[in-house]
């Protein structure tokens, strides 16, 4: 019997050698998060005339494992902006509780919102001061070397009331622009996008139909192309008359004929 | 009081020989000089509404208000000292934030009132504080939908065990009034301050116990009773204000709201009126007896 407690409860020595200690104690600085354990693909979004289109699917994915399928990672805040999360699920659990104590502490004052003598969300933190927030947080978490390992789109209204979208990454970048895209979106939905609205005129142009159809379309090819994706996903508008997510979309008329001509795709072994 | 003068009134925490705790009582009456509040429980919603006096003409009209947002789906009004209930707030919104950050998930109306009933009858037991000078009625609407867990991953099994009992009715519009001594109770209508008599007598005609009276009427009533109690003490002038929670479906979503200014304006012209009617109704009948 070993009478020192310390050893207590542990393999013994004299079997497995000495316990290595420096499992414990770590010798260097502070290590915080260095890489997202459960993550979430791309999220798209599309201004059109009168609001913006969003869209991510449902998974969260535990490396390459298909872990989680039905994972929305819209969120709506004070039910006149979207968010949209890419990166770690976990990160996008604790902003979203985050962000609801938020919008809990900002109706402390204000005014009712089915009031309709007041302007709609006034008094309350519109999309364009919510990406400010975010990017703020990101930012300062980021240069506290623990960042949140998030990419965010933010939709909703400015305070002139026209369509806002603005994104945001873990280190604090924040830029807008009239599509956004993150993760592998950027590289594969932008240019589609971009092809129906490269300017804020163009975005202007487009009808909300016409902006659900080329956000399907891009959900589409993300799913042909992208490997940490799934034909489940969420689909949000956001006008002024409010916010609407549906949280079970299906994408439709899938064809992979073209999978069979293409070497290393699908279960191919040749 | 008899006991007054014999030191038993000087401090919390020491019973008068008879059984009484003077400072507690005390509290009550600092409460019974306060603007009169009112809840009404109605069968799709709960109704806050108070008699908010007007101090002074410099105040801006609309501002200053006296009915609380605890939570989305929690409201708190309040008759008595106004410091002591913004306070009775502070700590309410404090208990609600710490029970989603503990739970992820909403506080009950019925979990907050027993929070804040203790901490008001924490005031009654020590030396050093002194009871609260508030009566407050909180109103809620407990969610009757399947309310996710903040932050869950992915929406639990779908079939199974998942801690509902059958059958049994979750959530719905609740009402509670905590007294100084930290005393509670659940009501279908409530009503403190100044004119709590005569807005009880009200309460009690409206049969609220049988679910019939819709939130829509309940507001017009507790514009009526808010006249009708200020109606004794005509001397100073007030405003009322008002607010309401409905289910998910209903013209709140679930939420605590002020009421619409419309529909607040068109319920204080219906008061107006049937105090109107009362007067007149007075009046002939004091005709009748002089012809008499």
């Amino acid at each position: 019997m070993d009478h020192r407690p310390q050893n207590w409860g542990r393999p013994r020595d004299d079997v497995y050698g000495a316990y290595d200690g420096s499992y414990l104690q770590s010798s260097g600085p502070k290590q915080a998060t260095q890489s997202p354990i459960v993550t979430g693909t791309s999220v798209i979004a599309l201004k059109f005339k009168d609001g913006v289109v969003m869209a991510a699917d449902n998974l969260a994915s535990y490396g390459s494992l298909a872990r989680f399928t039905d994972v929305p990672r819209l969120r709506s805040f004070a039910e006149t902006s979207v968010i949209g999360f890419g990166g770690d699920v976990s990160d996008m659990q604790y902003l979203n509780r985050h962000l609801t104590d938020l919008s809990i502490d900002e109706a402390y004052a204000a005014p009712s919102s089915t009031d309709t003598t007041t302007s709609p969300g006034a008094g309350t933190l519109n999309a364009a001061n919510l990406h400010k927030y975010l990017q703020k947080l990101l930012y300062s978490r980021r240069n506290n070397f623990d960042p949140l390992w998030n990419q965010i789109l933010v939709a909703g209204l400015d305070s002139s009331e026209a369509p806002f979208l603005a994104s945001v990454d873990m280190r604090g970048t924040a830029f807008t622009s009239p599509s956004l895209a993150t993760g592998f979106g950027a590289a594969l939905a932008q240019p589609i996008m971009r092809r129906y609205a490269e300017t804020d005129e163009q975005a202007a142009q487009l009808s909300r139909e016409e902006a659900v159809k080329i956000i399907k379309e891009c959900m589409k090819v993300l799913y042909y192309r992208d490997a940490r994706s799934l034909d489940k996903y969420s689909l949000a508008v956001v006008t002024k008359a409010g916010v609407e997510i549906s949280e079970d979309e299906q994408l439709e008329q899938q064809s992979w004929a073209f999978a069979e001509r293409i070497k290393g795709y699908g279960t191919q072994t040749v | 009081m008899t006991s007054i003068g014999t030191g038993y009134d000087l401090a919390n925490s020491i019973f008068s020989p008879d059984g009484r705790n003077f400072q507690v009582e005390y509290a009550v009456k600092a409460v019974e000089n306060g603007g009169t509040s009112i809840g009404i429980r109605c069968k799709d919603g709960v109704v806050l509404a108070v008699e908010k006096v007007i101090t002074s003409k410099l105040l801006k009209p609309g501002a200053n208000k006296r009915i609380a947002t605890i939570d989305r789906h929690l409201g708190v009004v309040y008759s008595g000292m106004v410091p002591d209930g913004r306070h009775f707030v502070d700590r309410a919104r404090d208990e609600a934030r710490g029970w989603r950050e503990t739970f992820k998930t909403p506080i009950g109306t019925a979990d907050l009132a027993s929070r804040m009933g203790g901490y008001l009858q924490a005031h009654t037991l020590y030396q050093y504080v002194r009871p609260f000078g508030v009566t407050a009625i909180i109103a809620g609407y407990d969610s009757e939908l399947e309310t996710p867990v903040e932050g869950e991953v992915g929406k639990g099994p779908s079939v199974g065990a998942g801690g509902k009992v059958a059958g049994k009715k979750h959530g719905g519009p609740f009402l509670y009034m905590i007294e100084p001594s930290g005393l509670y109770w659940g009501y279908y209508g409530a009503a403190t301050g100044k004119g709590r008599q005569s807005a009880k007598a009200e309460l009690e005609k409206l049969d609220l116990a049988g679910g019939e009276l819709s939130l829509e009427q309940a507001v017009k009533e507790a514009a009526r009773i808010i006249y009708v109690a200020h109606d004794d003490n005509k001397d100073k002038e007030f405003e009322l204000e008002m607010s309401w929670i409905s289910g998910a479906d209903g013209p709140t979503k679930g939420r605590h709201e002020e009421v619409p200014k419309a529909i607040r304006e068109e319920a204080e012209r219906l008061a107006k009126k049937a105090l109107e009617g009362d007067d007149e109704e007075e009046e002939k009948k004091d005709d009748e007896k002089m012809e008499e």
